[in-house]
């Protein structure tokens, strides 16, 4: 193992990071040589186990995880702090939201959420062509990806159909950038068949948009609404989370002697532990990091109090299958009805002990569930709810497995399909797989077309040519590029079943 | 009444418009050498030759019948290539309510049926009682109602299945008589009959012709092709086929694949022959 100042020259002298990624890497090593946040001894003891993870978000969260400012706020009003005039037209809309995004940290150094922008620039494209609009729009585009070039950085667009949409969807496709990631908030009763086809044309070009069912996240959150941000996180406007920490299912099922013992006593014992590890970070985010005296909070771009706590959980196939063996039972998660049951009371179980669990500092007092889409160091354990890599069943199957569980992840399930490249040709099957889904219960529709070279890695998109490039030692312009060449390394994600991989840090020595 | 069924994807794009419940029926009445699902071709004789190739034990003789256990199953198809008559042990019977009740439990997410095989026409009987049933189901009438056929059924046969058929996707396996002859064991002329009246009841939702090299690909094949294209009118949607090996057995592994370039010439002297909507394979493997 390195010792810390090895690492830093390491970071120093890497050929492969530019100066600006060698100044958030050394960052990052600056901040844990504090002392993390103080822990219980039972708590300490199941983090080092890696049990429960803190998403290795640093030592002093001095920023909450995700931000999703109200960029509404400015456009309305300009900046006192940023001495900015309100916009009048698009192209000052569009400079303003350029300087915003700026100011609007995240974990990972860049904001992960641009907002809603369809609604945020239709005011601003009155009088204004459609051609204007997609040539303005593919400019900014441009802008996104080579100036914040992190896939985890999202913009959202829907659920109407409108010219700014459209022009989002025809550059995105065109262009085939990693960043911005793109989620179509889709809503059956407002959104346009057209629109869903546009987009999934798109998925089979791209694989991008990912498909948020609107009505659904809508229920879930309040009028402020909700962003779907990074990797398919759904959570309020105006607000975000201020961690995301997860609970290894497979660890806890590794742990109990059967089905009762793991729902009685080592799920309870672990989502416990896990919530004092997110109170504990969130202690030292509103208490010590001076975080919410910012302008962002002045000026009305975030609210302190609308930032919800995320409780992830992974590894449910490789539980439930352990908790099948123990049983004496053959069938496995994906395939077998009495083992989705199975994962179906799992999720049951922690939704409910989640719920029971105050959390302060945290919107509406509550922590919300989440199906986390895994580490790049994630070897063992599948990530969320899905169905392990390379046993999937038909897409079909495979969605009808998973749909009932969907509900009680509140605050996301990301759950990513691999279609064959045949739907190239016949993307209205996409289209009737995605109406399936929502109709069924899915909260969110990802598909991933083996041969497109732009895949979803864990939520981010990774390029699979840029993956070869940074292997053979040349380096990447894009900072998840290095994570999905790590994931695919240790995790053979490329084999068939692209995987979710979300490790914006450093992820240390287990 | 019981269709042998080879059998059943909920998951398909390449069996017609949308995604399709695609019921694979078993037994064909051509023997073509190329087929690249030739254990649907013949139904078992219950010989017990596969019993012993199989490694889970899933296969059993039981009273002088094949008994075929799906749980223990892991679709190695080891038993297929022990198969001396290009039959399969893993077909299952089903009734029009074991499909109906497929068809509901994934209805969202269909956008139709395509009955495939073998030979869907086969079993006219059948498929003409299943897609009666649901035409008159509510839940069910929406789907869209295809067959993908050889052709080799005479006008009676259509005539009973077309009111209830929303269209056909139908193979041309040669033109000239003596190679379809000798690609498939039958004569063609039913095949070009079926295209002909399915075109003119409007239910020919694609023509198909397979590309094999020395075979098909020849000038004088693709001239036929060309023409007949052209007799069934404007509007038609011609898929090319290019033969590969996945699944083929026998002599016809021998015969070289059909190449990319071939295909797409083929497609360009086509196009260039007046014929608008022609579709090459969206995957070379």
């Amino acid at each position: 193992m390195l010792d810390g100042s090895q690492k830093l020259r390491g970071i120093v002298n890497d050929p492969a990071l530019s100066p600006a990624q060698k100044a958030h890497a050394l960052a990052v090593q600056a901040e844990n040589l504090l002392p993390y946040p103080a822990l219980d001894a039972e708590t300490r003891a199941a983090l080092d186990a890696r049990v429960i993870c803190d998403m290795y978000e640093g030592a002093a969260p001095y920023r909450p995880r995700y931000v999703l400012a109200d960029f509404s706020v400015v456009l309305r009003k300009g900046s006192c702090w940023l001495e900015l005039p309100p916009p009048e037209t698009l192209d000052e809309a569009l400079n303003t939201l350029m300087i915003a995004y700026h100011h609007v940290p995240s974990i990972t150094g860049m904001p992960v959420f641009i907002g809603t922008l369809d609604a945020l620039l239709l005011p601003f494209c009155e009088g204004v062509s459609d051609e204007e609009i997609y040539r303005k729009i593919k400019l900014f585009w441009r802008y996104i990806d080579r100036v914040l070039p992190d896939a985890f950085l999202h913009a959202n667009i829907g659920p109407t159909d409108n010219p700014v949409a459209r022009a989002i969807l025809r550059v995105d496709a065109e262009l085939g950038q990693i960043a911005p990631n793109l989620t179509l908030l889709y809503d059956p009763e407002i959104s346009t068949e057209a629109l869903l086809a546009r987009a999934v044309t798109n998925i089979t070009e791209c694989s991008k948009p990912h498909i948020a069912n609107h009505p659904i996240h809508a229920a879930t959150f309040d009028e402020a609404g909700y962003g779907i941000v990074s990797c398919y996180n759904a959570l309020p406007m105006r607000g975000g989370a201020s961690t995301l920490s997860r609970v290894n299912l497979r660890e806890v099922a590794q742990r109990a002697q059967g089905v009762g013992d793991f729902l009685t006593t080592e799920l309870p014992r672990y989502v416990e532990l896990c919530a004092r590890l997110m109170q504990a970070r969130i202690d030292y985010l509103y208490d010590q990091s001076g975080f919410f005296e910012s302008f962002l909070v002045e000026e009305g771009w975030i609210d302190r109090d609308r930032f919800t706590a995320m409780f992830g959980v992974f590894g449910m196939a490789e539980a439930v299958n352990l908790l099948q063996d123990k049983a004496g039972l053959a069938g496995r998660y994906g395939h077998d009805a009495g083992a989705n049951a199975l994962g179906l009371k799992i999720t049951e179980a922690l939704a409910e002990m989640v719920a029971a669990r105050p959390m302060r500092n945290v919107w509406r007092g509550r922590a919300m569930l989440h199906a986390q889409a895994g580490l790049s160091t994630d070897a063992d354990a599948t990530p969320g709810i899905r169905i392990a890599y390379g046993t999937e069943p038909d897409p079909v199957t495979h969605v009808q497995a998973l749909a009932p569980q969907h509900r009680y992840y509140a605050s996301g399930v990301s759950e990513i399909l691999t279609l064959d490249e045949t739907v190239k040709a016949n993307p209205e099957a996409v289209l009737q797989l995605a109406k399936g889904a929502f109709a069924a219960g899915f909260r969110e529709f990802t598909a991933n077309v083996a041969s497109n070279d732009l895949v979803r890695v864990t939520g981010y998109m990774i390029r699979l040519s840029d993956v070869a490039r940074h292997d053979a030692g040349e380096g990447a312009r894009t900072n998840t590029t290095a994570l999905g060449a790590e994931a695919a390394r240790l995790t053979g994600i490329l084999a068939r079943k692209p995987r979710v991989v979300g490790l914006e840090r450093d992820a240390g020595t287990r | 009444m019981l269709a042998h069924v080879s059998k059943v994807l909920h998951w398909s794009a390449v069996d017609g418009p949308g995604n399709r419940l695609v019921l694979f029926l078993q037994g064909c009445n051509f023997a073509c050498a190329g087929c690249h699902n030739p254990h649907t071709i013949r139904l078992c004789n219950d010989c017990g030759d596969c019993v012993p190739a199989c490694p889970h034990a899933a296969l059993s003789l039981v009273g002088g019948r094949i008994a075929f256990d799906p749980a223990l199953c892991d679709e190695c198809d080891l038993c297929l290539r022990a198969c001396l008559i290009s039959a399969s042990p893993m077909t299952r019977q089903m009734s029009v309510d074991d499909v109906l009740d497929l068809l509901r439990a994934s209805r969202g997410f269909l956008t139709g049926i395509t009955i495939s095989g073998g030979e869907a026409t086969m079993q006219a009987k059948f498929v003409e009682a299943l897609f009666a049933a649901m035409a008159a189901d509510a839940d069910l009438a929406g789907l869209s109602r295809f067959i993908d056929s050889n052709g080799h059924l005479g006008p009676r046969g259509w005539q009973r299945l077309l009111p209830l058929t929303d269209g056909a996707m139908l193979d041309i396996k040669a033109f000239d008589p003596a190679t379809h002859q000798r690609l498939t064991g039958m004569s063609n002329a039913k095949s070009l009959a079926s295209a002909r009246l399915l075109q003119e009841a409007g239910k020919l939702y694609e023509l198909r012709y397979l590309m094999v090299p020395g075979f098909t690909d020849t000038e004088p094949e693709i001239e036929a092709l060309a023409a007949f294209a052209r007799e069934l009118g404007p509007g038609l949607r011609l898929k090319l086929n290019a033969f590969q090996h996945h699944g083929v057995q026998g002599a016809a592994r021998d015969w070289p694949k059909m190449p990319r370039q071939g295909v797409e010439a083929a497609a360009a002297r086509l196009r260039a022959a007046g014929i608008d909507n022609v579709v090459i394979p969206s995957v070379w493997i």
